[in-house]
């Protein structure tokens, strides 16, 4: 299931890289060497915790259980990035970014790799695809064509809004 | 006097260039300063209290207040981003109205777009927030951030390109009507013509759905605003401009909420319900646009149309100031077509100001009451909103 960028080497040479002494985050970014994707779940309320942190945002409690995401979910929102001047786009631009939406309840914010920026579409099941560095990967998504036939649901209320949209025009 | 509200608006100033031509940003806002408070009939010496969202760097609490040459005994340096501005006149009208000051200074400066970038390198020198060392790998620009929450607005409400693009092509009507509006968009060799839909939608795209013509404009300038407690509201050089309500809230990405509702829907309910004022009795709307989006969804959530219609509302000309059937929006041009100097808050009060008093270049007739509603940060992964209710007496 598992998958690594094969064919992007010019984004991965020029992406600015996590800082591996960044107490709330540093056992995130150090897990991503082994391919896995953590969050946190509060053991006191449940909450799901991400970005990860010292902490539940909803209770304070320190208490949480680091747990592995199966690294799939949905294109909750996108953009497609015509223009940038971020470190790490010059010369690869348009570089698609996403808020996806995981399966265990938490969301974040990422590349969308290996699709046609055209073709990116809001509730669009994707799946982590890592990029490796030196010490680290970095999550990256990509359509994930086996979860596709579950969300056919989803890609047609996206297209009955795009109707609907040239409808009332 | 009578206290119409809780506190008033009394001297206002803009720095009229959109180049700033070898002046600091801090020169700018000691300039808007005093012209500001000669306007308000008001000396130097009168300020006792300083807010400062610290744009032009250092720490404002002393550098700025020893700058002006000031010795305030109440310091505000909240910041957060463009909406600080709205937050700072809640913070004096609480102060003042409670008897804790009399006479409240904002100022705003910066070089944006001639380059005076010291304070934003001196925060790219600090280490990383737990939130930035998630995101900074993917690099997320500006118009990225707030393009990412217009993309789920269109896919959930069914938003068009068309709908964005009216709020741009408002904002150029009015801004046409304002001379430095004009003179700054041939300073900054943008032609100073009415824009159409099509215009707009055919301008480059920066970050999909957002075409240039969707994004604000980068300039240099500043102002500043003086707010004096009730009792001195009275024989001034201008009438009250009574702030009737305020509001200030903060949303995030989180898990949970809807990246399409904005913060407004708190700060627009808590200075809507101080002031006793609906969205609906409203005249002249300035809201904060950084982005045509940034309306959108700020029109909704301050209640001015139901949530999702926001595309709809903005369409079809209503928010024109020589139109019926919704507020007149941005009426100096805004940030699309007159200034956003990377912070664009005070010029929504000093606008909505110039409304209440009669001298907007695109006056609304009779106008009473004016909301400045300001958005700092990003859309999508975190903002600060501020909603000030304005009035005359």
């Amino acid at each position: 299931m598992e998958t690594t960028v094969a064919d992007g080497p010019d984004a991965g040479a020029s992406r600015p890289l996590p800082s591996l002494d960044e107490p709330d985050t540093a056992a995130f970014w150090s897990a991503t060497a082994a391919g896995r994707l953590t969050y946190r779940v509060c053991r006191r309320c449940g909450e799901v915790v991400f970005f990860p942190r010292s902490h539940c945002p909803a209770d304070l409690s320190p208490d949480l259980e680091v747990r592995d995401s199966a690294g799939r979910g949905t294109v909750y929102a996108f953009t497609v990035l015509r223009r940038s001047a971020a470190p790490g786009h010059q010369g690869r631009l348009p570089v698609v970014l996403a808020v996806v939406q995981l399966r265990e309840g938490f969301r974040m914010l990422t590349e969308i790799v290996g699709a046609d920026p055209g073709a990116v579409r809001v509730d669009m099941p994707v799946r982590v695809r890592w990029e490796p560095h030196e010490g680290l990967r970095i999550p990256l998504f990509e359509p994930d064509s086996a979860q596709a036939g579950l969300n056919s649901l989803h890609q047609g209320g996206w297209v009955a809004c795009s109707d609907s949209r040239g409808a009332s025009s | 006097m009578k206290a119409d509200g809780l506190a008033s608006i009394a001297g206002i100033d803009e720095f009229r260039p959109r180049l700033s031509f070898g002046k600091s940003a801090w020169q700018i806002k000691a300039e808007c300063a005093a012209r500001a408070l000669a306007d308000a009939g008001l000396d130097w010496q009168d300020v006792d209290a300083l807010y400062d969202c610290g744009e032009a760097g250092g720490m404002p609490g002393f550098t700025m207040a020893e700058y002006l040459g000031l010795h305030p005994s109440l310091i505000d340096n909240t910041a957060v981003g463009g909406s600080s501005f709205e937050l700072h006149a809640a913070h004096a009208a609480t102060a003042l109205s409670a008897g804790r000051a009399q006479v409240a200074l904002l100022t705003y400066g910066s070089t944006k777009r001639s380059g005076n970038y010291a304070a934003t390198d001196a925060l790219s020198t600090a280490p990383p927030s737990p939130s930035a060392n998630m995101e900074l790998p993917y690099g997320l620009t500006t118009p990225g951030a707030y393009a990412i929450c217009a993309s789920r607005h269109m896919a959930r409400y069914g938003t068009t390109a068309d709908q964005l693009a009216a709020v741009s092509v408002t904002a150029r009507v009015h801004a046409l009507r304002n001379p430095d509006a004009v003179a700054g968009l041939a300073a900054l060799r943008i032609k100073a013509t009415e824009l159409t839909t099509e215009m707009v939608l055919a301008s480059p795209m920066i970050a999909d759905p957002l075409h240039l013509l969707d994004c604000c404009l980068i300039n240099d300038g500043g102002g500043a605003v003086v707010i004096v407690a009730p009792d001195l509201a009275a024989d001034r050089p201008h009438p009250p401009v009574w702030i009737l309500g305020a509001g200030e809230a903060t949303r995030y990405l989180g898990n949970h909420d809807d990246i399409t509702v904005s913060a407004a829907v708190d700060s627009g309910r808590q200075a809507f319900g101080q002031a006793g004022v609906r969205p609906g009795e409203i005249d002249v709307a300035m809201i904060y646009d950084s982005f045509t989006i940034t309306v959108i969804v700020a029109l909704e959530d301050l209640g001015f149309c139901a949530k999702g219609e926001g595309g709809a509302f903005a369409d079809g000309g209503r928010l024109r100031f020589d139109e019926p059937g919704g507020p007149a929006l941005n009426t100096d041009g805004g940030g699309l077509s007159s200034s956003h100097p990377g912070m664009r808050g005070i010029f929504l009060l000093i606008e909505a100001t110039r409304q209440l008093r009669g001298a907007s270049t695109a006056q609304v007739p009779g106008a009473r009451l004016a909301v400045a509603h300001g958005t700092g940060g990003w859309l999508t992964t975190r903002h600060v909103a501020g909603t000030v209710v304005l009035g005359r007496s």
